[in-house]
């Protein structure tokens, strides 16, 4: 993507705008184009999207592992539900609230979290996901225990016209999140604070060194991500209409964790494969078990074991994760049609990179290009 | 105060599983720096071999030693079949490849035994003993708990501290490089951690198994605050993992008699939280000095 804009000759500072607003087009077509079912699919992928993107700053980036983002959820799915159902809030006053919930739950765990290194973090994080929905069973009356809480279907304005199917509606709603979410993601991952993150996931003590302090770069990281999840949860209970305690169970924080890297640590495009993983998966299990006659004992339980088959190869076949193996397979693609120097991080590529744009805008496009090549930010 | 007694000594012997599981923990990461998700699983499945063979019409004895010695068989092979591949490897890959195996071994056991739990027998009775007219909740079956759990640790630690395996064991887990020039057979050493590890884990597992049953998804709880009590501990030390294994026990036991099961797991968090405070890598690690 990165290499796409640069030779397109996108200015620096305008290049999350604009990958947000390909994909906000890309969401567009797609949801008019497809069935209700694939729009409803679609909804799902975006809010998985918006609580993988911010894990995928937090674990790939900033190297602070979470094994808590699906509780994370559950606070923004619950806060969501409650101000929509109980108190009327407007759809987007209340998701916003609560992300701002998420975000503060996120304070107090960051908080904590920044004394914690690995195993540690990640113990924490863990009994974090287990311990969070008791808080459902014990206060049955304001979270509706077992059975969770229901919320009114959103409605299409009347502008779009009576027939506008509740599905696509939903996908927009879920896109437009996912979309807010890329582009602060991005322009985060860009900016100095991006460059903390990982200063400070490559060496603490240097990075303390170079003036950052750690504990507030970490912490920040933590908030943002958690905001992410709280967001990822409300629109996960808008296009449910349902927060309930089934939905965030242990596994979904395994499975966030998951996907993140099995999509690529770190990258967004990576948060992208990961939310395809996560919507797609289970249904062409699903399939593949049934397509064959087989006992219930055997059928039920075969999605689950291709999942965990799909889990060890995809990690022995590509250590880098899905969007490390298409890159990599690119960039041999190129090689072989015998192009040399158009690999990504060539010394050669790195001059004509920089040629090519230094004409457009000499101050900062050459710059940006050159330091692009080797996966810096720009600034 | 008969409830207190109850409380103090059903929280030693489920403390004393949690132990079993920590143990198991702490083994693998000290050898070789992985979190063994995989652990809840594997612990299944030898525990369902056991069930397997008891009704079958096995004594209850063999199916025991069977346990262990296929959690011994299953553990080497795991570590030399699929996590030899993934060390060196970013450390997630790790992670994600154990919670793989925990979900591919769940799932195998569904499909052989079923998703339906079963009931497995206690090594003794579980009718508790009676003093002066009044019956704890302690059984026979608990003091055989704690005993096997304490004495099994405490074999451990005469092998790692006290035999030439032991020695070179730990010097492959904590100078690879060193005890490889020195003549040790350092990949084996560390299938070795591996099976012992798994041994540890298949332990707890057929102990605990009269009160949970035996399913694919029973022992996910064991896993979880096997791995809190190993954390709380400091994963890399054993005697951590066994005090910490009691306290979490005993602290869970107190907070579900007295207010009640649902807050189990948010008690746990907290005790977690409130130790890691404290002590950010646990009761029983020694601070690292971290190196530029």
């Amino acid at each position: 993507m990165n290499a796409l804009l640069s030779r397109a000759r996108i200015p620096a500072g305008a290049r999350a705008p604009v990958i947000a607003l390909l994909a906000g087009i890309v969401l567009f077509v797609a949801s008019e184009l497809l069935s209700e079912y694939n729009n409803l699919q679609l909804a799902t992928g975006c809010y998985y999207f918006a609580a993988l993107a911010g894990l995928t700053l937090l674990t790939g980036l900033s190297g602070q592992i979470s094994l808590g983002h699906g509780a994370l959820m559950a606070v923004g799915a619950y806060t969501a539900a409650l101000l929509i159902g109980n108190e009327h809030w407007p759809l987007l006053g209340a998701v916003l609230a609560a992300t701002v919930m998420a975000a503060l739950v996120g304070l107090v765990l960051g908080a904590a979290a920044t004394r914690l290194r690995g195993p540690y973090l990640a113990g924490a994080t863990l009994a974090f996901a287990v311990g969070l929905p008791a808080l459902a069973d014990k206060y049955p009356g304001t979270f509706g225990g077992e059975n969770g809480l229901t919320i009114e279907p959103p409605t299409p304005p009347a502008f779009l016209g009576r027939e506008f199917p509740l599905e696509r509606w939903e996908a927009w709603i879920a896109g437009i999140g996912a979309v807010v979410v890329l582009l602060l993601a991005e322009n985060l991952r860009r900016s100095g604070m991006g460059r903390a993150f990982r200063a400070i996931r490559d060496d603490e003590i240097a990075a303390s060194l170079c003036g950052y302090s750690v504990a507030r770069v970490q912490l920040t990281a933590f908030v943002f991500s958690a905001a992410c999840a709280g967001l990822g949860g409300a629109l996960l209970a808008v296009v449910l209409q349902l927060a309930a305690p089934g939905a965030f169970q242990l596994q979904l924080s395994l499975s966030l964790l998951t996907a993140i890297v099995v999509g690529g640590l770190g990258s967004l495009a990576g948060a992208v494969w990961g939310a395809a993983f996560l919507v797609l998966l289970p249904g062409w299990s699903n399939d593949i078990a049934n397509s064959f006659s087989l006992s219930t004992k055997v059928s039920s339980n075969l999605p689950l074991a291709i999942y965990g088959v799909v889990l060890i190869v995809v990690m022995l076949v590509w250590p880098t994760g899905i969007q490390g193996g298409a890159r990599a397979a690119i960039s041999r693609l190129r090689r072989a049609r015998g192009r040399p120097g158009t690999g990504p991080g060539t010394p050669r590529k790195r001059e004509l990179a920089g040629a090519a744009s230094g004409p457009v805008s000499p101050a900062s496009g050459g710059e940006a290009a050159l330091t692009n090549q080797r996966g810096d930010p720009e600034r | 105060m008969t409830r207190f007694v109850d409380l103090t000594l059903n929280g030693i012997s489920t403390g004393a599983i949690y132990a079993a599981v920590a143990l198991a923990l702490v083994i693998i990461w000290r050898s070789t720096r992985i979190v063994n998700f995989a652990q809840g699983g594997m612990l299944m499945i030898t525990t369902f071999i056991a069930s397997a063979l008891i009704s079958s019409g096995a004594s209850y004895w063999l199916a025991f030693v069977v346990a262990l010695l296929s959690g011994f068989v299953l553990g080497g092979l795991v570590e030399r079949l699929l996590m030899r591949r993934v060390e060196g490897k970013p450390p997630l890959n790790a992670v994600i490849v154990t919670f793989g195996l925990l979900i591919l071994l769940e799932a195998v056991a569904g499909m052989i035994w079923g998703n339906t739990p079963r009931s497995f027998p206690p090594a003794f009775s579980i009718r508790g003993y009676s003093v002066g007219g009044t019956r704890l909740l302690f059984a026979p079956n608990d003091t055989f708990i704690v005993l096997v759990v304490l004495g099994s640790a405490a074999l451990l630690a005469l092998l790692f501290r006290r035999t030439t395996l032991g020695l070179r064991m730990r010097a492959s887990a904590f100078a690879p490089e060193v005890a490889r020039l020195l003549g040790v057979r350092v990949g084996g050493m560390l299938t070795l951690g591996w099976a012992l590890a798994s041994l540890m884990g298949s332990l707890a597992g057929v102990l605990v198994a009269p009160s949970v049953f035996v399913g694919p998804n029973q022992f996910d709880p064991i896993l979880v605050f096997g791995f809190t009590a190993a954390v709380m501990g400091g994963l890399d030390s054993p005697a951590g993992a066994v005090v910490g294994g009691l306290l979490l026990g005993l602290a869970l036991s107190y907070v579900g008699g007295y207010e009640g099961s649902a807050l189990v797991t948010l008690a746990a968090l907290v005790i977690l939280l409130l130790v890691l405070m404290v002590r950010p890598q646990g009761l029983f690690s020694t601070p690292r000095e971290r190196r530029v």
